[in-house]
């Protein structure tokens, strides 16, 4: 890492740098299942390994009343710390969606 | 898709190979359709004239050897419909 390092810093060649130029940022992590995450990025790997801080857990299920009827209700959970293995990561956003 | 590339001499004489295909299409708005059917579009917006504002919109910034991809102006559809956009994101790769 002798010279790679200096101008690599700031720029996206690859698309992790994407995530790197996130750290210590509020993010936006859609996860499988329906889940989505939104907290300050501490780190992360290549497997997308996620550690996230203050963070806000959106989740999606479809409830089924008395009439057949479909409803997607929303759960959230509020965690002051979350590990987040890769394999459930769907996309990883730096801005709240809109 | 019209191929003005052919001049591209690696190990496939004629066409080339898909990562070959990959690396030319960066910086192009392109559709990615993941396996629970939802769909991310870079969004080719109508005033890529302006493109000195960094690079066009709605564009593929990077692919690396996982698929894992960065988009730019990036619409989400599920069903058909359009449910999100983000300003940046990156979507992992094999997302089986």
């Amino acid at each position: 890492m002798a010279d790679a390092g200096e101008e690599e810093a700031t720029s996206v060649s690859e698309p992790l740098d994407l995530v790197r130029l996130s750290l210590d940022e509020i993010v936006f992590v859609k996860l499988r299942g329906d889940r989505e995450l939104k907290g300050r990025l501490h780190a992360y790997d290549s497997h997308c390994n996620v550690v996230l801080g203050d963070v806000e857990e959106t989740i999606y299920t479809i409830e089924e009343d008395e009439e057949g009827e479909e409803t997607v209700k929303t759960i959230k959970k509020q965690s002051e710390m979350l590990f987040v293995r890769g394999d459930s990561v769907v996309l990883i956003s730096p801005q709240a969606p809109s | 898709m019209e191929n003005h590339t052919n001049a591209n001499t690696s190990a496939v004489p004629d066409g080339k190979d898909p990562s070959a295909f990959l690396s030319e299409i960066i910086g192009v708005p392109v559709t990615v359709k993941l396996h629970s059917g939802i769909i991310y579009k870079g969004s080719p917006v109508s005033s890529t004239k302006y493109s000195d504002l960094i690079d066009q919109t709605g564009e593929l910034q990077s692919v690396d050897g996982y698929m894992n991809i960065a988009l730019e102006k990036c619409q989400e559809y599920v069903n058909g419909q359009l449910r999100r956009t983000y300003g940046d994101a990156f979507v992992r790769g094999n997302n089986g």
